[in-house]
């Protein structure tokens, strides 16, 4: 029953992410004063990609053809670890939050190999680009998560938020330094404005579309798909660890009702904030990138250290 | 019965050395044969036909090897043996000094690093016949190849069972040794003569303090067998100073930072079937010297070493890979590597120190087990990547970066073994190297139960820095493959390279990774076999481990982290084959092939790829500091008044800063040294004869 529930969870959270695609993009189109596509574009998109014959170009191997079900198999499992609506389920036991930030680092890998593949110059600038920033956000994203690992004494996601629902709503300043961290990993590692630009196709400033720019057909709607998952998944990570208030704890239909209910009432919130700093800032030079990982890494480092300092000094007294 | 299987071992490992010594066409030889089997013509004459045979190179080389392999084999099985009963056998062996006899001994430490040495050595076996091969008609004989490769593998067999440090030593020095002949094997360049050099210099500074280091403990401990250095009761100044020595001695093997610039140098310059034994293994019994003196030897264990490993190797790590990313030789590249794994081994061991200093003997375990488990995965995966380099270099004869390219298509085989050793290296669910690292992560993720301040945040900051390690080595070996085995060929060798002929060289690397993707996906039962070690060193054992059954790991609590490898790659296996089966079976839609997309301008040729040092550009401009790059830009002007540039060249150089900071000073200063003290050579005769009467009178006036 618990496997099944997972599952179905599982299915939910593939199943929304074009929604959350296309919720933001509607958001965004609103902000800029321009006439919004549908909701439903994303699937539509999705839909017309999968009828399409692909094309291969000449010089491909098996990597570039295996890439795009690897990187969807390795989002896939990373949302199924992911508690969505309901804490305790059984695949969230699987893996911990470092194999999940390993699953991340898979998936860019077969990317960015797929990328390097057919021996293009686009295809090699986005690849170097991609490890590069992948090299400095992935150590902070790794330090916001042990900062909150520390405090919950567990790496396993589904025991963190259960620690935050019980010790209710406490402000800690390692928290708030570390939700400052991942939001901004969030935000590189998902390819958004100001360190990529989704809408973007003018060759010099691309990262993400260099690296997937022979795709075509099926498999670029399974790297579409897997890449608004990952927005999704970052959006659960921040909104569930952060503010896990209304996900189910146990498996009655109302407290699932209710999960489901305030998740999608919080990404839709994390959407708008997204969409506002995304028309707010402008796309930064890719030797400015660093200097604003490194401002994550660090508001990490400093979450982790003020939680060691401040928080769990006051534990042993 | 484990401890005859590793003096099998040594014994196999020797005999390949006489019989690569041994010429079986020279006369002697024959003059040999013909007395011993004068008797029996028809068997001489067999012999000699066989010796006479075209292919006799071919079988003798392969019995060279077949015996290295026999020794891999039994060193495995004496490991296995000795990891599963627990109990130390110990044996006295009629050799050394007369007072001084030397003794052996077994347990389960000795035992699991015999397994780290044993499964490369097997992989070695299989494929060096195929690369020795070129040799054969090569100006450098296959005698001293096979004869310092012999008695370099026995030299590292003899160290592990060492229980005295006479023997200790004797076998360090004929590990180093040995070593040093297989790098200076292609002495014909300058180069290699200089790396040799420099290794053999630094393996025996290193063992000098090494020698100091046992010395401490034997003036307190009276004798020199290791039970008696194991009683030796040591004031903390005196424990801290024997420390300090072992960790300079080993870690100057182990390729520590700062005195690591040795490695990088030494290790690519040997044969590749060397270099994979070298950065596979030999490292990793450095690391086992630093165990035995620092877990076992030691009475005692203050937090301030731990503190001093940490940092260490936590540098090592970093910078490491940091240099690894901008070097465009391959081989290179993997050495550099080495120095980053062996960081993130001492990282383990430090803070396995700490929490055991800190009286928390079972998160001292943990971390222990990870180092440990990350020596085998390095040997494993370091092999592999050793071996198929080598094997590049066999088909192309090309070591550098900058000219490979697309070779999945010349070489898909070897193609497909080296991205399972990318993968693991890069520290990658579901593979090996992963584990380790979620290991180590976890191990220093419980610094909240320690009550010293400084030391709860010095280790999270040191799990920062291995984040970023392992962050950048994916950033490395994903340029490593995508550079090497992806894209169009940057060069004429590259684009007509063929498969790896000899099948045994392909066997190897793939018996290696077969053993990377076991290890990756069942961790648990390897960890669960590693209680009698734990038990020995620090007295506890992981009992955690297994929990919720032999699929998981869970190293502290199911509730505080657990990791299900097997159940993740069936997962992953899942999703992958249902989306293959939806969308590519069921549509039945064929891709179609075209050309890349180019612009429209028409044809791109190989030299607009990423090059290799294009690849890792942004990462040695953020970097910066950590280098010392020296770039030149030269330009030929043609035309009036020079303004039209015909010819641009650019070069750069990444230094390594070890070399300008602390070998080049320390080399000018042994030279300043040198000139200071001749000065005592005058040259004349007189000023001798001075000498002589002063020493004598001294003398004299010592006696009296």
């Amino acid at each position: 029953m618990d496997w099944i529930l997972a599952i179905l969870e599982t299915l939910l959270f593939i199943g929304a992410a074009p929604l959350l695609a296309g919720w933001t993009k509607r958001v965004k189109c609103r902000l800029q004063n321009r006439k919004p596509p549908s909701l439903l574009q994303p699937y539509r998109d999705l839909l017309k990609l999968y009828r399409k014959q692909p094309i291969l170009p000449h010089p491909a191997s098996w990597i570039f053809r295996a890439a795009p079900y690897v990187v969807f198999a390795a989002t896939v499992l990373t949302a199924a670890f992911v508690p969505l609506v309901a804490v305790n389920l059984p695949t969230a036991k699987i893996a911990d939050v470092i194999v999940l930030v390993g699953f991340f680092a898979l998936a860019r890998t077969f990317l960015v190999l797929a990328g390097m593949d057919i021996g293009t110059a686009f295809g090699g600038m986005g690849s170097s680009r991609e490890m590069t920033i992948a090299s400095l956000a992935e150590p902070a994203m790794l330090m916001a998560v042990f900062t909150l690992a520390m405090s919950a004494h567990t790496t396993n996601l589904s025991q963190a938020m259960n620690y935050v629902l019980d010790t209710g709503l406490v402000l800690r300043p390692s928290f708030v330094f570390a939700l400052g961290g991942l939001m901004l990993v969030a935000v590189a590692e998902t390819g958004r404005i100001p360190v990529d630009n989704p809408a973007t196709h003018l060759e010099l400033t691309m990262i993400h579309e260099a690296m997937i720019l022979e795709y075509s057909g099926r498999w670029l709607a399974l790297i579409e798909w897997a890449s608004q998952i990952k927005l999704m998944l970052y959006g659960v990570l921040i909104a569930n660890i952060f503010f896990p208030w209304g996900i189910a704890r146990d498996f009655s239909p109302e407290s699932i009702g209710i999960g489901v209910g305030m998740i999608a009432l919080k990404l839709a919130l994390l959407a708008i904030l997204l969409v506002l700093s995304e028309t707010a800032f402008a796309k930064m030079r890719i030797f400015r990138v660093q200097e604003y990982l490194s401002f994550a890494y660090l508001l990490s480092v400093l979450g982790l250290l003020s939680h060691i300092i401040l928080e769990a000094a006051r534990v042993h007294h | 019965m484990s401890l005859f299987l590793a003096y099998l071992a040594v014994l196999a490992a020797l005999l390949s050395a006489v019989t690569a010594a041994i010429d079986g066409r020279s006369p002697w030889i024959d003059a040999f044969i013909a007395k011993g089997l004068g008797r029996w013509p028809q068997q001489l004459a067999r012999v000699r036909h066989s010796l006479a045979a075209e292919d006799y190179a071919a079988r003798h080389r392969q019995l060279l090897f077949t015996l290295l392999g026999g020794s891999g084999i039994a060193a495995l099985l004496a490991g296995i043996g000795a990891l599963a009963s627990g109990a130390p056998l110990v044996d006295t062996l009629p050799f050394g000094l007369p007072w001084l006899s030397w003794h052996t001994r077994l347990d389960p430490l000795s035992g699991f690093f015999l397994c780290v040495l044993g499964l490369p050595l097997i992989a070695v076996a299989l494929y060096g016949p195929g690369y020795v091969r070129e040799f054969e008609h090569g100006k450098h004989s296959l005698t001293t190849l096979g004869l310092t490769t012999g008695m370099f593998v026995a030299g590292m067999e003899l160290v592990l069972l060492a229980d005295d440090a006479l023997l200790f030593m004797i076998a360090w020095e004929l590990m180093s040794v040995a070593s040093y002949f297989l790098v200076a094997f292609q002495h014909e360049h300058a180069a290699n003569r200089r790396a040799a050099f420099l290794y053999l210099l630094m393996a025996e500074v290193g063992a000098i303090a090494i020698i100091l280091a046992y010395g401490v403990l034997a003036g307190f401990g009276g004798g020199l067998t290791f039970d008696a250095l194991r009683c030796a009761a040591l004031s903390p100044l005196w424990a801290s100073i024997a420390f300090v020595l072992a960790l300079t001695g080993f870690g100057m093997k182990a390729g520590l930072v700062p005195l690591h610039a040795w490695l990088p140098e030494a290790h690519p310059v040997a044969p590749s079937h060397i270099s994979a034994l070298m950065s596979g293994v030999m490292l990793k019994i450095a690391v086992y010297g630093f165990i035995r003196f620092a877990f076992d030897l030691l009475d005692q264990i203050l937090w301030q070493w731990g503190i001093l490993v940490l940092v260490i190797g936590s540098a090592s790590a970093v910078l490491g890979i940091l240099y690894a990313l901008q070097q465009q030789n391959l081989k290179r590249l993997l050495a550099y590597s080495s120095v980053e794994n062996i960081g993130i081994v001492f990282t383990a061991l430090g803070l396995s120190l700490i929490f055991l200093s800190n009286g928390d003997t079972a998160l001292g375990t943990l971390g222990l087990v990870g180092g440990l488990l990350h020596c085998l995965n390095h040997a494993l995966f370091k092999s592999l990547l050793f071996l198929g380099a080598g094997a590049i270099l066999h088909q192309t004869h090309e070591q550098s970066l900058e000219n490979m390219g697309g070779l999945i298509h010349r070489m898909p085989k070897l193609a497909n073994v080296f991205l399972v050793g990318t993968l693991s290296i890069a520290a990658l669910p579901p593979l090996n190297g992963f584990v380790s690292e979620w290991l180590i992560f976890q191990t220093a993720l419980q610094a909240g139960s320690i009550q010293s301040g400084v030391l709860r945040s010095l280790i999270p900051t040191a799990s920062a820095v291995l984040a970023l390690t392992s962050a950048l080595a994916a950033t490395c070996f994903v340029k490593v493959y995508g550079v090497a085995f992806l894209g169009l060929p940057r060069s004429g060798h590259i684009a007509h390279a063929k498969e790896v002929g000899h099948r045994g060289m392909l066997a190897g690397p793939a018996l290696l990774a077969a053993c990377c993707v076991l290890i990756g996906i069942l961790p648990a039962p390897l960890i669960n076999s590693l209680g009698n070690l734990t038990h020995q060193l620090t007295g506890a054992d992981l009992g955690n481990i297994s929990t919720l059954g032999w699929l998981w790991l869970t190293p502290v609590a199911p509730e505080v982290a657990s990791y299900a490898p097997a159940l993740v790659v069936i997962g992953i296996l899942a999703v992958g084959w249902l989306c293959y089966h939806l969308l590519y079976r069921r549509t039945g839609l064929e891709p179609r092939r075209a050309e890349p997309w180019d612009c429209g301008f028409g044809g791109l040729p190989a030299r607009m790829q990423y090059t290799s040092g294009a690849f890792s550009m942004p990462i040695r401009r953020i970097f910066q500091p950590a280098f010392e790059v020296q770039e030149t830009l030269e330009e030929t002007r043609e035309g009036p008044a020079g303004t039209r540039v015909t010819v641009l060249r650019y070069r750069f150089q990444v230094l390594d800063k070890a070399w300008l900071g602390l070998y080049e000073p320390a080399g000018r200063g042994v030279l300043h040294l040198a000139r200071w003290v001749g000065r005592l050579q005058t040259g004349n005769i007189r000023t001798y004869l001075g000498y002589s009467f002063f020493t004598l009178i001294f003398l004299l006036w010592v006696i009296s």
